[in-house]
């Protein structure tokens, strides 16, 4: 599903954020990224939709090699992959249903269907309730809820989720980790920035360790290896 | 809902666009309109002083080169007869000129027949003509019909070189004071019109920039969950576009009714033989047509230039 060989990334400071990184993730694999702030985990991610792009190395995603990827043919990468990000990224003025649809629009999904499947999402991250509140008016993690609800509403082949329940009371962090688990179960590839030794640690998956841009770890059924 | 328009966009890929995309975009640029305000308006404003302009100089050049060719397809040459001459010196010119190859006809008429004309060709204001009846300053004149349109000229130069001849008056010599004319018209009108052109476009660029920068984060987030450049795009150019439809209505307006005044009261100001205008129907209706898209193109321009410099993806 995933594959990069010796990947580097620099950005335009200077500072190097990922150095010489080989890895193999495949389909339906779910994949934790840990590693202390700064290590270049979200680097990581904004490589694989190709918001960025390494100074050096190959990225091969859902069996297209970005290096040769068109501008033009990037929208259709990005519909493949479900991102969560580290920032939410909603839209203020819209209401968390139309924050959701927003990512079927685009796709040119029909009113219906988006209408079906809008609603079935949003049950499923427990904010059924909440479709006409818009962004400022919920808490942080319901916050990031609808940005995990608008991820995965058009069934991507990969979700990337950037830190998915930093914001999260313990108890809705593993609602949230039902929801990724359930979506994976049915074949998703999940990939998951995180801090939360908890989680990593309860819910055994594989573990991939990022320090100052290098990998230092690739362990099946992990185990966080923090102590914070 | 199973219509599909073809559409193609900077990138060279044509795609299916479905039906209700297009309406979405048609929906999205009809918002932003109505978030800029004065910009919008000034927008509109723009496109109206430029498209009025541009009706009134298409009106004036469309007519005069429709008059010009009328004239040109005319055979009458006015030969002005010099008040010096007696009666026999006019018999003979006559005969002269009946006598130069591909004249057709030659008519005499007298001053105060040419008076009389000229009293009536000016209706009303005509009357204050009336008082040189007594002291006729005009000439006698033979008026002369070539055969076919192309000779005039010809045979009015020959006209001119006979005794007792003072002045030769045909079509032709109005037509190149009139091109000269309309020439000079076109040169300013045609450079008042390009700076008024671009005037419009930057400022519906300006708009559309607005609304771009107004937007980039929903842009931005849209370009993250897969949106094509395309997508991105179209509602800008429906915002570009729809500025410019608007900015051409009141010029429409203005040919329709201006025209239509003109066209039906220019009769009884001039009656002339070339001077006839173009007619209300169809003219009137084609000006506002050829309006309206010109419109359009400058709101699309404007909305071009700002989706390439800051739509940058
Ligand atoms: N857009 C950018 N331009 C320049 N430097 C950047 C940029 N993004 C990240 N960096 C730098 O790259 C390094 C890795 O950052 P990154 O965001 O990938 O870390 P992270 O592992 O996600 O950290 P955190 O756990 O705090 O989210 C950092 O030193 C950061 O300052
Ligand atoms: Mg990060």
């Amino acid at each position: 599903m995933i594959t990069m060989e010796n990947v580097s990334k620099t950005y335009s400071n200077g500072v190097t954020a990922l150095n010489d990184i080989s890895i193999h993730i495949d389909r339906g694999e779910f994949v934790y990224i840990v590693g202390p702030s700064g290590a270049g985990k979200s680097s990581f991610i904004r490589l694989i939709y190709r918001e960025a792009k390494p100074t050096k190395g190959k990225i091969i995603v859902s069996d297209r090699d970005l290096s040769k990827l068109k501008e033009r043919h990037i929208p259709y990468l990005r519909r493949d992959i479900g991102v969560v990000f580290q920032d939410f990224k909603l839209l203020q003025k819209l209401t968390v249903y139309e924050n959701v649809a927003f990512a079927l629009e685009v796709i040119e999904t029909s009113p219906r269907s988006i209408k079906r499947r809008v609603q079935e999402v949003l049950k499923l991250v427990g904010l059924e309730a909440k479709e006409k509140m818009i962004p400022s008016e919920l808490s942080g993690g319901e916050q990031q809820r609808v940005a995990i609800a608008r991820a995965i509403v058009n069934n991507p082949k990969v979700v990337i989720a950037d830190e998915p329940t930093g914001n999260l009371d313990p108890d809705t962090s593993w609602e949230i980790m039902k929801v990724l688990e359930d979506i994976n179960s049915k074949g998703t590839t999940i990939i998951m920035a995180t801090h939360s030794k908890h989680i990593v640690n309860t819910i055994k998956r594989r573990v991939i360790a990022i320090e100052d841009g290098v990998i230092v770890r690739d362990q099946q059924r992990g185990d966080y290896g923090y102590e914070i | 809902m199973k219509m599909e328009l073809l559409y193609e966009i900077n990138s060279g890929v044509t795609t299916a666009m479905k039906f209700r995309t297009l309406l979405r975009h048609i929906r999205e640029g009809t918002k932003n309109i109505f978030r800029n305000g004065w910009m919008t308006f000034a927008s509109i404003a723009a496109v109206t002083t430029t498209l009025i302009l541009v009706a009134v100089f298409l009106a004036l050049v469309l007519n005069l080169d429709q008059m010009a060719r009328n004239i040109e397809q005319d055979v009458q040459i006015s030969t002005l007869i010099d008040v010096t001459a007696d009666e026999d010196q006019i018999v003979q010119l006559g005969e002269e000129i009946e006598q130069i190859d591909g004249v057709a006809e030659v008519q005499f008429s007298s001053n105060d027949n040419e008076l009389s004309k000229l009293i009536e060709s000016m209706g009303d204001e005509g009357q204050a003509w009336s008082m040189f009846e007594q002291d006729n300053p005009l000439n006698h004149v033979y008026i002369v019909e070539a055969g076919v349109p192309e000779e005039t000229e010809v045979i009015a130069n020959q006209i001119e070189e006979l005794d007792n001849v003072e002045n030769v008056l045909y079509g032709k010599e109005v037509v190149e004071q009139l091109f000269q004319f309309n020439n000079y018209a076109r040169a300013i009108g045609l450079a008042l019109i390009i700076g008024l052109v671009f005037t419009a476009i930057f400022l519906i660029s300006n708009t559309i920039k607005i609304t771009i920068i107004a937007r980039s984060t929903e842009i931005g987030i849209q370009k993250l969950v897969g949106a094509t450049n395309s997508f991105i795009r179209w509602p800008f150019f429906v915002e570009g576009a729809l500025l410019g439809i608007l900015g051409s209505l009141a010029p429409v307006a203005v040919i329709l009714g201006g025209y239509y005044y003109i066209y039906n009261n220019f009769a009884n100001v001039i009656n002339f033989r070339f001077v006839e205008l173009l007619p209300f129907d169809p003219f009137a209706w084609q000006l506002s047509g050829m309006v309206l898209v010109i419109g359009a193109v400058i709101g699309v321009w404007g909305s071009v230039m700002s989706v390439r410099k800051f739509l940058k993806v």
